[in-house]
């Protein structure tokens, strides 16, 4: 039977000083920053990941860079652990607290500082959310292109944290391709700004490592992202096959065929009834597995596309093809994807993977995964980007039930082994949080570890930013 | 020279090298000018180290060993007709070195051509490497698929560091189809204002640009052998499937009419165009003239320009949109002058990339960064490098 995941234990000194933190956090912010009543706490004792929960000494929730640059200070000499937090739609707990932590949520820094059509960029604070990004500018025909499914409430900040992803990203990159540049509130306080309207950054390569770097190396509170000319049109279509390792080896072969889809998507047939049963987007239920393939362009490029991979569908016995009349069909095939993990939520409690594989080995992953499930007698939804090989099995469960759940989080362990054994990795774009964190032992060797975790040391060499989180808790020196 | 013909080789002699707290100098062939240390060591060349370890067209990812030519693999790719999307430039005409630059040395000097502007950089393409640390420990970083955020992206940290955090001994990357046609849109003489505001107008249509460059006056003759139309070249690339590029090129002519005569150059012109752009020949000339790469916003770039022309002989040109300065000085290096301007005018960075001896001695070839940043980055080199062995200095830390 597999242990629940730890957290650090909490250093009894920042316990016992509660009353004089909130006091003194009370003295750095305006009163209405500061969060402290239990039952004010309550909605940040976890993410998505809700099978743990912290209840955080404290929350505090700042509007200036400056502020939050006091904060850290703060926290930096007293040793106060500190866990920062955007929407709190963290997939993997990234941002579930700890007792002995002060929660530092950046919703208020919510302003969009400057959109630059000559540069084709946006700054932004880091509480601004992804979509209202590309809400901003949309009326100018841009757009910013990383699109995670929680787009509508997760933040800029997020995003940096994990480098999200997106459905989007086969095309455009994910959030590290598509970040120019950084404002960073080191762990002592200190502010710097890394990169900017520039299309590359002088010195060591820093911007890109703190993307994804789960905020262990710092604060960000400004972001400068990339704006990209919209497309004259975009087109998804719907390719229903009779299993998913069809649909899987089609996927290959559209990628192998030089052809880039701005987005390849995949569904089973479970995940097809979750979300046709939710967002009646007129999904075929009759098939094994689904195929949203995106294409984008003006109409002829779209039709000259299509035509290419409907043919390659074809040797794929593919059993529908349907192309959307409309932009309003459009948006509900979109919806119904988009609407996967919520759909899910409705029927069961769940736990979404994140593994990434070589494309070569998705149809093999597809076939593993079903029997190591099927061995803990759980059921599994995969709904996921199959272009670049980026797996999201959901594992039903029941979290009342403790036994179910452990099996769940068993399972789930076993999938993303079998991941990285197929030569991917862990976690594609919802990072690696409490969740998979005592698995990093399995993608890489103690030096490499060692040598990561030095250089987190060289931002933080008092683990205060986000400790429990990413690295396993012992051997970490 | 140490010329280590394994992995665990170089790892050895590295470890050693640490032991006796001996500098080494990183280097591939020697074709990018980036092996000066600041201090005598000895070089240790990536060269023994090639062979392409993986590629499956297919999954359009390549692994590589560091020493392998950038000619071996781009004839591996072509031969399945794909390519490095970054299009990486050849140094050798600027800096009139010989040799075969290296796969391992595109990545650690991050070398990045005209389709940097939408399509990445070198360090966006590459999705994982091996390297052998400071210490002789072999390390992984990244991997070999698109989408990764497991743990810390030393993949990133090591892009473009220039030997200076570790010995890279293997890359994995990822490559893309040649685009069967291509097209390239020039609208002839616009100052460089305006040629910066034709851009960006370009680059907001929904055309699909992949490489905007203007040529001023001074330089225009120098490219396809002077069949650029006459007075400034702006020009604007279109890459992709036949008829969609025809139709593309119509849309972007039609709009950028408005800033001057527009002309289009057809496939092959357009590859040699293009290529020359991205190895700078019109700087490939034989002189140790002070040659500058300044990277800043697109629309920075030609206030800089028009800013310094009022103090200093220069010559430039322009690719990015604007954002990519290749500054030729006419007799000094000019760089404290030239950095105050980048400050001035919003930020950005440049750097050195040519100059005679006697200046390389006396101007950072690199930005100075702010103290802070430097504190930080070189606490970083200290995790990677402890003993320092690895040409402390060369990126200016």
């Amino acid at each position: 039977m597999p242990q629940p995941i730890q957290f650090l234990p909490p250093k009894q000194d920042v316990l016992s000083r509660r009353a004089t933190i909130i006091d003194d956090l009370r003295g750095l912010l305006p009163a209405d920053c500061v969060i402290h009543e239990a039952r004010e706490l309550v909605p940040f004792e976890t993410d998505a990941f809700i099978s743990y929960r912290r209840m955080p000494l404290a929350v505090v929730l700042p509007r200036t860079t400056s502020q939050v640059a006091a904060v850290m200070k703060y926290c930096h000499r007293y040793g106060i652990p500190v866990v920062p937090r955007g929407a709190g739609t963290s997939l993997s707990g990234g941002a579930i607290p700890q007792e002995d932590a002060v929660v530092l949520g950046l919703s208020r820094m919510s302003r969009i500082i400057e959109i630059d059509y000559a540069n084709r960029t946006a700054t932004v604070q880091a509480g601004v959310t992804n979509l209202s990004i590309s809400e901003a500018v949309a009326v100018d025909g841009f757009f910013y292109a990383p699109d995670p499914s929680s787009q509508l409430a997760c933040t800029i900040g997020g995003n940096i944290g994990m480098n999200s992803g997106g459905a989007h990203c086969l095309k455009y990159g994910v959030t590290t391709n598509n970040l120019l540049g950084v404002k960073l509130v080191l762990v002592d306080g200190q502010v710097i700004e890394l990169g900017g309207k520039h299309l590359d950054a002088a010195g060591y390569d820093l911007l890109g490592l703190v993307c994804g770097s789960e905020g262990q190396l710092g604060i960000v509170t400004e972001a400068t992202v990339r704006l990209i000319a919209k497309p004259e049109g975009a087109r998804p279509v719907l390719f229903g096959f009779s299993t998913s390792e069809e649909a899987g080896a089609c996927v290959a072969d559209i990628i192998a065929a030089g052809i880039i889809p701005v987005a390849i998507e995949f569904m089973d047939k479970p995940a097809i009834e979750i979300c046709e049963a939710f967002a009646k987007a007129g999904y075929p239920l009759e098939v094994g597995a689904l195929l949203i393939v995106e294409v984008e362009g003006s109409e002829a490029e779209m039709d000259a596309t299509l035509e290419n991979i409907v043919e390659i569908a074809r040797r794929h016995q593919v059993m529908t093809v349907r192309e959307c009349q409309s932009a309003t069909e459009a948006a509900l095939i979109w919806k119904g994807r988009k609407s996967a993990f919520g759909a899910t939520g409705r029927i069961a409690d769940y736990i979404c993977m994140d593994g990434t594989v070589p494309l070569g080995k998705l149809s093999y992953v597809l076939k593993k995964t079903s029997e190591i499930i099927d061995r803990f007698g759980l059921r599994v939804a995969n709904v996921f980007h199959a272009g670049d090989g980026n797996m999201h099995p959901l594992i039903l469960f029941n979290a009342n039930d403790p036994e179910e759940a452990m099996k769940a989080e068993e399972a789930g362990n076993e999938i993303l082994k079998l991941c990285v054994d197929a030569g991917g990795c862990l976690t594609g774009e919802h990072g690696v949080g409490i969740e998979k964190r005592d698995l990093m032992r399995h993608q890489y060797t103690p030096a490499e570890l060692s040598q990561q975790m030095a250089v987190r040391a060289a931002f933080d060499e008092g683990w205060i930013l986000n400790p429990s989180k990413v690295f396993p808790l012992e051997g970490r020196g | 020279m140490l010329i280590p013909n394994t992995e665990a080789d170089a790892a050895y002699v590295i470890r050693n090298a640490a032991a006796e707290r001996k500098p080494l100098a990183i280097c591939g062939n020697n074709t990018r000018g980036f092996a000066k240390a600041n201090q005598p060591a000895e070089p240790i060349s990536s060269r023994g180290l090639t062979g392409i370890v993986d590629y499956d067209p297919a999954e359009m990812v390549m692994t590589v060993r560091s020493g392998t030519p950038v000619s071996e693999v781009e004839t591996a790719l072509a031969a399945n007709r794909q390519m490095m999307a970054f299009e990486p430039m050849d140094h050798r005409g600027i800096l009139a070195t010989k040799g075969e630059p290296t796969i391992g040395g595109v990545f650690a000097a991050n070398v990045s051509g005209p389709r940097r502007l939408t399509a990445g950089a070198a360090r966006d393409s590459l999705l994982g490497l091996r390297f052998v640390n400071g210490r002789g420990e072999i390390i992984r970083a990244g991997g070999r698929v698109m989408k990764n955020v497991t743990g810390l992206d030393l993949t990133k940290l090591l892009a473009g560091s220039r030997g200076t955090l570790g010995f890279i001994t293997e890359v994995t990357f990822r490559v893309l189809p040649v685009p069967p046609a291509v097209e390239t849109v020039v609208i002839s003489s616009l100052d460089d204002e305006m040629a910066a505001k034709a851009m960006a107008a370009a680059v907001a249509l929904p055309v699909e640009i992949s490489g905007a460059a203007h040529l001023p006056a001074s330089v225009r003759s120098r490219f396809i052998n002077g069949l650029l139309p006459d007075g400034e070249a702006t020009v604007l690339r279109l890459e992709g499937l036949g008829p969609s590029v025809e139709v593309r090129a119509q849309k972007l002519a039609a709009v950028v009419e408005a800033f001057g005569p527009v002309a289009t150059l057809g496939m092959e012109r357009s590859l040699t165009l293009w290529r020359e752009i991205r190895n700078v020949v019109p700087y490939a000339d034989g002189t140790e003239k002070p040659l500058w790469r300044v990277s800043v916003a697109p629309s920075a770039g030609y206030h800089l320009v028009s800013a310094l022309r009022l103090e200093a002989g220069i010559d430039a040109f322009y690719d990015w949109q604007g954002g990519l300065v290749w500054m030729r000085m006419e007799a000094d290096p000019e760089a404290e002058l030239l950095r105050r301007y980048i400050r001035a005018l919003g930020g950005g960075h440049a750097t050195m990339i040519r100059a005679s001896e006697a200046a390389h001695a006396e101007v950072p070839t690199f930005e100075p960064l702010p103290d802070a940043i430097a504190a930080l980055s070189a606490r970083v080199k200290e995790k990677l490098d402890p003993a320092g062995i690895f040409c402390s200095g060369r990126m200016g830390g």
